[in-house]
């Protein structure tokens, strides 16, 4: 099952990390905008990742992930250079309309830096006059700072605590840019679900065209469940094959986070479950570290489990 | 045949199939029905008398030689009744399962028109699980032609056209968007109605032809429809992506938490096994009191899941009644046996809210059957001022699925006003080389009308390609094998030169 294989991985903080994996014939297909549903293995659940970048010349494309449950995490542990994913499909979704706009504005919230990326990036080569407002809660939760602004004319970094840029929300750089600039002709936001709202709403009085990057909760990812179903305007969409990127003036923000929320009991429990389970195994590790140090038999056995390995890492340095 | 049976001295009465009891088995997700013990299956072949005209036989989509294959089991020659059925029928044991035969071979069984017909499909059934635990397959000797087939979907339609192109000697490759193959048999028909280890069998069967399954590949996206033919060296391609794609009713209170498709709770459970949460990570928390919409087989299988996955009470909501409810009268019985309570005549205006976005419950009208429709059936119209509420704390949309937009969105493909794509009666679409059939081309039918497409597609394409159509009834002889015999095989053209 070498057929994901992670050939790259860099943390950008103790929550955030990105993983580069071996994918040629997706590297080919991917545009700005899409997405992709990753297992981990057997017993996973399907999540969806934006494609955050993509290079034809290696043959890999590359996600942005924050640890904030059970699979995030589980994936920080598990996803080092040279093991595989167990599943990897896409590029799903309709790709972002790179249109005709001359003077845009790229807004990335968080890990959603990531994903803005490409658009950015497309509409720098396709001609157009590219403003960059990142955002994150302080300094050293930055990254891509210097790739964003090597696509951008001009760019404008916020931070929550002032610990890095102008200090506030995304929102404040963007009313920033548009009021240096009154010929914007769209803005693109993606970002934590609030953030995204944020942004709609700064842009709603000005009537500048705003698309969004819908995270909703998704199982196939190829439109026959349903379960990324959202609400914009007055008709029901699927995020999966219908977006994710939609007219954020139309979205109903509230609705979506709401049912953003549906399996908040079960995440917790997975969570636990998982954390229980690590807890055991790190224990198990550690009583086996302790069996070779004395010269036991039986020491050699768990360490020949791959699956064991990291958390014997662990245990040593938790015991020393 | 050495004496002549007749009606009456046939056994009188079809042999039962054991099952689990219902207190047990709404417990648990082993198969509900347990299949024919050798000696019930000798019994009930029996019952078939053999006629000439064979009715049974056109009404099957496939046209199995049923009156052989019952022969062969009634001589105890099972291997010589899955030869037969191997002729015509590539996976006997999902068909003996699922087929809907009181619409098909038995509804117009001889035996059926003064006694209980002939049970087909429950023999049927009992010489594929026989070959399944036997380890038997028929691989053909075949002789490749140079030809590359794609199959885009491996449900019943992808994998029955995928087994008759390799058998004409294509090099059959079967994407697949999830990363287990099967399409609607895996995550949408649960196991105590077909279970995974059949299909993986089936699908083994396949892999032993020479047919390769590439799955995690969404085709449209990854690469199109047209560079499958011009970039990827495809001679021909077959499109059996299914319908997918659930519709809402469109009410208040649709988008509430604990209100989702058919598909998706059945996704959760068979395919993901949110059974087994938290030992498999996906979720699927079941409500207490749970609404399924709709009488179809799936809306069937979503009552019963959710049953087993622990509601307190399952309703079964529909606008008509009984009578015209879609799904096999068998699953209607076992869902009621299993403790569903039906309420017929009745449908939801709104879906309604706890406060906190989360179903509270359901308000429905009454209704009845007032003219018959274009499709014959009375339309159901609502009672003025017959407006109650129910409790329920989950809704399960089953009220059917629209033409998923994918296929439409990344090809040429031409598309029918209601999205399906638009096929000749020989399945070609309308770019050149491929073909379509299944629920993307009809709408949402059953998986035995999708394998008939499939196979009727792979005919097409034979004719396409300007290969020698091996359908053509063979008598199996010794050194024959899916009809096709070693002085025919000669015939298979070649691509180059």
């Amino acid at each position: 099952m070498a057929n994901f294989e992670i050939v790259a991985r860099e943390d950008f903080s103790d929550v955030t990390y990105l993983l580069e994996v071996r994918h040629p014939l997706m590297a080919k297909a991917a545009k700005p905008g899409q997405f992709v549903i990753v297992m981990l293995h057997e017993h996973g659940e399907r999540i969806p990742l934006t494609i955050a970048d993509y290079d034809v010349d290696k043959g890999t494309i590359t996600l942005v992930i924050q640890a904030v449950g059970k699979t995030t995490r589980e994936m920080q542990d598990a996803c080092k250079v040279g093991t595989s994913l167990y599943a990897l499909v896409g590029p799903m979704g309709v790709p972002s309309t790179i249109g005709h706009a001359r003077k845009v504005v790229c807004v990335g919230g968080g890990l959603g830096v990531a994903p803005v990326y490409p658009q950015a990036r497309a509409y720098k080569e396709s001609g157009a006059y590219v403003i960059g407002v990142v955002g994150f809660r302080n300094k050293d939760l930055v990254f891509w700072d210097d790739k964003f602004r090597a696509c951008c004319d001009e760019f404008i970094i916020c931070s929550d605590d002032g610990s890095v840029g102008i200090k506030g929300l995304v929102t404040l750089g963007l009313e920033q840019a548009i009021q240096r600039h009154r010929d914007i002709d769209e803005v693109v936001a993606i970002g934590p679900m609030i953030m995204m709202k944020g942004c709609a709403d700064t842009t709603r009085p000005y009537g500048i065209k705003t698309m969004v990057s819908l995270n909703p909760l998704m199982v196939d990812g190829t439109g026959m469940c349903g379960g990324c179903r959202v609400k914009v305007g007055d008709k029901v969409k699927f995020a999966c094959v219908d977006g994710p990127d939609f007219d954020g003036h139309k979205v109903d923000f509230l609705d979506m986070m709401t049912r953003l929320r549906r399996y908040s009991k079960e995440e917790r429990m997975a969570l636990d479950h998982w954390n229980e389970d690590k807890a055991c195994r790190m224990q198990k590790a550690a009583e086996a570290a302790v069996n070779a140090a004395m010269g036991t038999e039986s020491a050699a056995k768990p360490a020949n489990e791959s699956a064991k390995k990291p958390a014997a890492k662990r245990a040593r340095p938790a015991k020393a | 045949m050495a004496k002549k049976k007749t009606i009456r001295t046939i056994p009188q009465e079809r042999t039962p199939m054991p099952e689990q009891a219902p207190a047990i088995r709404a417990k648990n997700f082993e198969e509900v029905a347990c299949g024919y013990h050798p000696d019930d299956a000798l019994r009930e072949s029996e019952r078939c008398l053999v006629c000439p005209d064979q009715p049974c036989v056109s009404g099957c989509p496939v046209g199995i030689n049923i009156p052989g294959f019952i022969q062969k089991i009634n001589a105890k020659d099972l291997r010589g009744a899955y030869d037969i059925l191997t002729q015509t029928s590539l996976l006997p044991a999902i068909c003996g399962r699922v087929c809907p035969q009181e619409n098909q071979c038995e509804g117009v069984c001889t035996v059926g028109e003064s006694l209980e017909a002939v049970a087909i499909g429950r023999l049927e059934r009992f010489v594929g699980d026989t070959a399944i635990r036997e380890g038997w397959a028929n691989i053909p000797y075949i002789e490749k032609n140079g030809f590359k087939v794609g199959v885009v979907g491996s449900g019943p339609a992808g994998m029955a056209c995928a087994a008759d192109m390799a058998k004409a000697g294509c090099e059959v490759t079967v994407f697949e968007a999830f990363h287990q193959a099967g399409g609607v048999l895996k995550y949408g028909i649960p196991d105590f109605r077909l279970p995974n280890t059949v299909i993986d069998a089936e699908i083994a069967n396949l892999i032993k032809l020479g047919v390769k399954f590439e799955c995690n590949t969404l085709v449209g996206r990854l690469f199109t429809l047209e560079q499958m033919i011009s970039e990827m060296g495809f001679d021909a391609v077959f499109v059996g992506v299914g319908a997918g794609y659930p519709t809402t009713l469109g009410i208040p209170g649709d988008s509430l938490n604990g209100v989702l498709s058919a598909n998706e709770l059945l996704t959760r459970c068979n395919l993901m096994r949110a059974r087994d949460f938290p030992n498999f990570d996906t979720p699927q928390p079941i409500g207490k009191r749970v609404a399924v919409v709709g009488a179809g087989n799936t809306a069937m299988d979503a009552t019963r899941v959710s049953v087993r996955l622990g509601a307190e009470k399952v309703y079964c909501v529909y606008r008509r009644s009984q009578k015209e409810a879609p799904a096999r009268a068998e699953e209607l019985h076992h869902a009621t046996e299993e403790g569903v309570e039906f309420h017929w005549l009745t449908h939801p205006i709104a879906i309604l809210n706890d406060g906190e976005g989360k179903v509270r419950g359901m308000r429905c009208v009454r209704m009845e059957l007032g003219e018959p429709d274009e499709s014959g059936r009375r339309r159901p119209v609502p009672v003025p001022g017959s407006e109650f509420d129910f409790e329920v704390d989950m809704v399960v949309y089953a009220i059917g699925t629209n033409a998923n937009p994918i296929m439409g969105q990344t090809s040429g493909l031409r598309l029918n006003k209601w999205g399906y794509i638009d096929t000749d009666e020989t399945l070609a679409t309308s770019l050149a080389g491929v073909f379509a059939g299944g629920d993307i081309v009809t709408g949402a039918a059953t998986v035995i009308e999708a394998m008939g497409a499939g196979r009727r597609a792979a005919k097409s394409m034979k004719a396409y390609l300007g290969l020698r159509d091996d359908d053509a009834p063979y008598d199996a002889g010794a050194d024959t094998l899916f009809g096709i015999d070693s002085g025919e095989r000669a015939f298979v053209r070649l691509k180059t030169a």
